[in-house]
């Protein structure tokens, strides 16, 4: 049996069969990563003593007869933005190299908490800034089903990770879809969940109002355990929702009669790979063989969310990133001559080429003389395409489209232009935009690479997302292929 | 609403987000924002002249807390990662 391709649900119930072991299932995915780790590049630190010592928490646990959480023992790899007390956390930068936080990130200590075992910090685009992994500073993650390939991003370490074999679940950050691309990508299920449902302290900053932490999992069963966690309120994060979250794996129901389902026609449109479409196209009809009621519908200022969040989130990260100054923490440039100059030169030397793009694009956005015509437009069009969605959801549970116009596409094909990069997210920015949910779950193959399906609900309606993806998961088999290694 | 970002733009706003750029970047980022904005520019289309902006999707208002005296970082944890620093404080070039 190969542990590290089952599903955290399956190796539970192994565990508390006292079937295998803790340790064992740590193993097994460490094992992994050593054959595999070479080819993938998931990894930016890996923490096996610290993963062996919570695995041997929980075998004690067992062996003495406690319940176990259920998650309790499962590996689980950590999306480098988050901090972790004592542990390196780069954010993918050179500006971050050696900072080792004093605290972690809620979610973190959440997962501790649940007795999960942390494998790892995962690699992404710098600052989460990126949709390929690429703009990491020390090196692009490969997509595991074709290593010639990216892994999408920013999350790609952890979705690559996920596929491979290499963790039973991941944490990562969607701000524009950073999640969502990667999962899809890589063929794993991926939720963002709604803005404010999971506390984002100890993440590190990118766009502040549309940044959201949440779950890569193999399945859909896993992702509402991984909900079960991290969802709820945190007093440490002063955007994080005061509500009661439910009991996630109350809505894993295989069961879709009567949900109204709606197709957004300008997610179908001209720019979408015709076989991506022809996939997401079959879902929709067996959706509706299923007893959903599946339609077109229309969100139509689709093709204005791009310049909106290419606008906004921006003009956040040039605020966010201020912070860098080499006084507190990170990097300082040496030789300067007063301390404007060794902001100047820290900045210049730590940041690369993506994050100084979209620092410069955010300050212009922000500056005198423009913030009327670019920043408030873009805060304007927000409004018109949050009421896009709240239309929609008067008629409809669920909205459903493709995550992406293509499949993974190849290294280097688009990093010469920033512009084509930014592209690879028009399905994806408007859920950051609204605050709502959205979710990717494998929904069929083209050309051999992974087609998401992205579902999307109204906000703190995670609950539908997870009974649609259950349906689907439960009468297709996609989820169950893995990628040769 | 756009005008056409030049070189002496470019410097502009390097400066005010601390950057430095090399010749070679200050070309790149002026042919690259020109391209970016200028593929943003059908944004004009909308007419937002009754429309409320959005900055923040959550009825969320002014968020506060009992004033109380907590358990905080220590000193020492909180200079741990600082580059510089002299006795209890975070030290830096000359300002003046």
């Amino acid at each position: 049996m190969q542990l590290f391709r089952l599903t955290a649900h399956e190796l539970h119930d192994l565990l508390i069969k006292k079937e295998i072991s803790a340790i064992e299932i740590t193993e097994a995915v460490f094992d992994r990563i050593a054959s595999v780790e070479e080819k993938v590049g998931a990894y930016l630190n890996r923490t096996r003593e610290r993963a062996l010592a919570q695995a041997r928490v929980v075998d004690g646990q067992i062996r003495k007869g406690e319940k176990i959480f259920p998650l309790s023992g499962i590996p689980i790899a950590i999306k480098d933005n988050m901090c972790t007390d004592g542990i390196t956390t780069t954010a993918g930068s050179k500006i971050l190299a050696n900072f080792i936080p004093p605290y972690s990130a809620t979610v973190v200590k959440k997962l501790d908490a649940a007795g999960t075992v942390m494998v790892g910090k995962t690699n992404l685009d710098e600052f989460a800034m990126g949709s390929s992994t690429e703009n990491s500073a020390f090196f692009t993650t490969r997509n595991p089903w074709d290593t010639g390939r990216v892994p999408g991003g920013s999350s790609g370490g952890s979705a690559a990770a996920v596929a491979a074999g290499e963790a039973v679940c991941a944490l990562g950050s969607d701000t524009g879809g950073s999640i969502r691309l990667p999962a899809s990508f890589c063929g794993v299920v991926g939720m963002k969940p709604t803005y404010g449902a999971v506390s984002r302290f100890g993440l590190i900053a990118y766009a502040s109002s549309l940044d959201q932490i949440g779950p890569f999992t193999r399945d859909v069963t896993d992702c509402a355990l991984m909900l079960n966690i991290i969802c709820g309120h945190d007093p440490l994060d002063s955007t994080s929702v005061n509500f009661k979250a439910p009991d996630y794996t109350g809505f894993l129901v295989n069961d879709v009669r009567g949900m109204r389902i709606g197709v957004p026609e300008e997610y179908m449109a001209e720019g979408i790979d015709p076989e991506v479409r022809d996939v997401i196209g079959k879902a929709m009809a067996l959706l509706q063989s299923l007893g959903a009621n599946v339609e077109y519908t229309t969100l139509p200022h689709t093709e204005y969310a791009l310049p909106t969040y290419y606008l906004i989130a921006p003009a956040e990260a040039s605020s966010n990133l201020a912070r860098y100054d080499g006084v507190r923490y990170g990097l300082r440039a040496e030789e300067v001559e007063d301390i404007i100059d060794m902001f100047i030169k820290t900045r210049s030397q730590g940041f690369g080429s993506e994050v100084k793009r979209r620092i410069m694009l955010g300050t212009y956005a922000l500056s005198a003389g423009y913030y009327d015509a670019y920043y408030l437009k873009a805060l304007k069009v927000r409004t018109l395409i949050k009421e896009d969605f709240d239309r929609a959801f008067e008629k409809y549970d669920l909205l459903i489209s493709p995550v992406s116009p293509t499949t993974a596409f190849r290294i280097g094909e688009k990093t010469d232009d920033p512009l084509k990069m930014y592209l690879s997210d028009v399905c994806t920015i408007s859920v950051n935009l609204a605050g709502i949910p959205g979710m990717s779950i494998p929904c069929g193959f083209a050309g051999g690479l992974p087609v998401g399906l992205q579902l999307m609900g109204r906000h703190f309606n995670e609950g539908a997302l997870l009974r649609a993806a259950y349906t689907f998961e439960q009468n297709t088999d996609y989820h169950k292929r893995f990628p040769e290694l | 609403m756009i005008t056409k970002i030049t070189k002496e733009d470019v410097d502009r706003v390097a400066l005010l987000g601390r950057l430095e750029l090399t010749g070679e970047e200050k070309e790149m980022f002026t042919r690259q924002l020109n391209d970016i904005l200028e593929h943003f520019q059908f944004l004009e289309r909308l007419d937002t002249a009754n429309v409320q902006p959005t900055a923040h999707v959550l009825p969320l208002k002014n968020v506060l807390r009992e004033d109380w005296a907590g358990q905080h970082m220590s000193r020492e944890d909180a200079l741990a990662n600082c580059p510089d620093r002299e006795d209890d404080y975070f030290k830096v070039p000359r300002i003046v």
